[in-house]
């Protein structure tokens, strides 16, 4: 059996919902371009996906089982709202760079994920630690990505500046690919092959090998 | 399941739990109990939450004014340096000054869905794609002394996905551009989105408004400005010609007769 420590911690690299499940890309491409947003971005998340964990394990026992998806989806999104309605009352520039992503957390397969695969059959305490454990496991993939994004793509980390750009006066010429959707797919691309590369329990089996036909046989 | 049988409150709670999580009472129960829960929850979360809420959309707001005024300065407090600004409520028909309603509580979008306070733009007039006009908008003036030193005006139009919000800042007698900026739009981000680069907002900085003839001269064009239109014309985007032409139908629009145009003219006349 799983320890407190292993549920807590696997999913954020062994198990890790975006570059082992690929859960969740969609945001993550969305709100990587620079580090704050993307800080927030996994603590709103890690929040979220821990308090419907604890919520949906709480009422686990008494979920009738036609409507627990419906009943899932409303925690979810209650406390995406609230979480919202936080982040414009305390943090409202970051939540007009975040958008609709926000909200957007409703639709993130990870939470959902983790209450229909875990929460909803599994005690309170190990399912807040397995909710906690994939927020984790999403908030550092996004704070790879947007490391190397806002670094090469406009020189700062954290708004601050590391790498002078040409156009104030400096010597670095910034990548503008690092501020576009694709460049977040090629970091988490390359990302996954690195993970891959260093922990191959991870490759998944080739699901049919291609067979080398003969010219006699197609005939 | 192999869960061990729980001890389970006495009462009516009690025997709501013990109920089959399938029978169609428990599920209306579950429902009810956790659509109030969750109501509640949100609900007082946002009636809490919401004087900050508007706090801070009013604070951005004069932060944008402020900076398209080139009156931002780091590091102080926006409502202070507001107070430098005088919010003052325009009628665009006439162009007069008006005292129906206090500059600051009024908000022209909620105006505009109004029908006692807005009227339907004619399709052949609508070229800034709104819709719906107010009667009333507010206008920012910088004063220095008693003459009018800068005049900021809020636009809107629509540009390719959405209408596109801003402020235009024009000199005292209304004829050149101080800076644009846009506060709320959905245009394609690193396309259209670029509206909101600062490197291409200043490319506004003293441009002309009005031709020879009166006419509202100033537009986005495709590529770059040659040098015989240079004082009327902004570089285009590349990739976004859509919202571009958006943005000069939202200064055509209001900067001509259907817009602010009356209220300048009578700014001339009386600043003069």
């Amino acid at each position: 059996m799983n320890t407190k420590k292993d549920i807590l911690l696997e999913p954020v690299i062994d198990r890790n919902p975006i570059t082992l499940q690929i859960l969740g890309v969609c945001s993550a491409l969305a709100v990587t371009t620079q580090m704050v947003p993307a800080l927030i971005m996994g603590i709103a998340l890690t929040f979220v996906i821990g308090a419907s964990s604890a919520a949906v394990s709480t009422i686990r026992n008494h979920m009738p089982g036609n409507i627990r998806i419906i009943i899932q989806m409303t925690i979810i999104a209650s406390l995406v709202i609230l979480v919202d309605q936080f982040l414009k009352a305390f943090a409202y520039d970051i939540s007009r760079q975040l958008s609709v992503f926000v909200g957007l957390i409703i639709t993130n397969c990870v939470v959902l994920g983790r209450a229909e695969a875990y929460a909803s059959s599994n005690p309170v305490v190990p399912s807040v630690l397995d909710g906690v454990g994939h927020g984790l496991g999403y908030a550092l993939v996004l704070l790879v990505v947007a490391f190397f994004r806002e670094l090469f793509g406009s020189g700062k980390l954290f708004g601050v500046e590391i790498l002078p750009l040409v156009s104030e006066g400096g010597w670095y010429l910034p990548n503008g690919l690092m501020l576009l959707a694709p460049s977040a797919f090629f970091i988490i691309g390359l990302m996954i092959w690195a993970i891959r590369a260093w922990k191959p329990a991870q490759e998944e089996k080739p699901e049919y090998q291609i067979h080398v036909v003969h010219r006699t046989e197609a005939l | 399941m192999s869960e061990q049988p729980e001890k389970r409150p006495a009462g009516l709670l009690g025997r709501v739990l013990a109920l089959p999580n399938d029978s169609i009472a428990k599920m209306l129960v579950v429902t009810i109990a956790l659509s109030l829960v969750c109501s509640i929850l949100v609900s007082s979360a946002a009636v809490l939450l919401k004087p900050m809420q508007q706090r801070n959309v009013e604070l951005a707001r004069k932060a944008r004014i402020l900076e398209v005024a080139g009156l931002m300065e780091a590091e102080r407090d926006i409502e202070e340096l507001f107070q430098s600004v005088e919010p003052r409520l325009v009628e665009l028909d006439s162009g007069e000054f008006s005292d129906r309603f206090d500059p600051s509580d009024y908000d022209q979008q909620v105006a505009a869905r109004d029908p006692s306070l807005s009227a339907v733009v004619e399709p052949w007039n609508d070229i800034a794609g709104i819709g719906r006009r107010a009667h009333y908008a507010p206008v920012y003036l910088v004063k220095s002394g008693e003459s009018v030193e800068k005049v900021i005006l809020p636009v809107h139009g629509y540009g390719l996905w959405s209408t596109m919000y801003g402020f235009l800042a024009l000199s005292g007698d209304g004829r050149e551009v101080l800076g644009l900026t846009f506060y709320q739009h959905a245009e394609t981000p690193g396309l259209g989105g670029e509206i909101e680069n600062p490197r291409w907002l200043e490319k506004w900085v003293g441009k002309k408004i009005y031709g020879p003839e009166g006419e509202v001269k100033l537009r986005v064009v495709r590529g770059s400005v040659g040098t015989e239109q240079a004082d009327w014309a902004v570089d285009g985007i590349s990739g976004a010609t859509l919202t571009a032409d958006g943005v000069s139908h939202m200064i055509e629009y209001w900067l001509g007769e259907q817009g602010f145009k009356p209220f300048l003219a009578r700014l001339r006349e009386e600043g003069a």
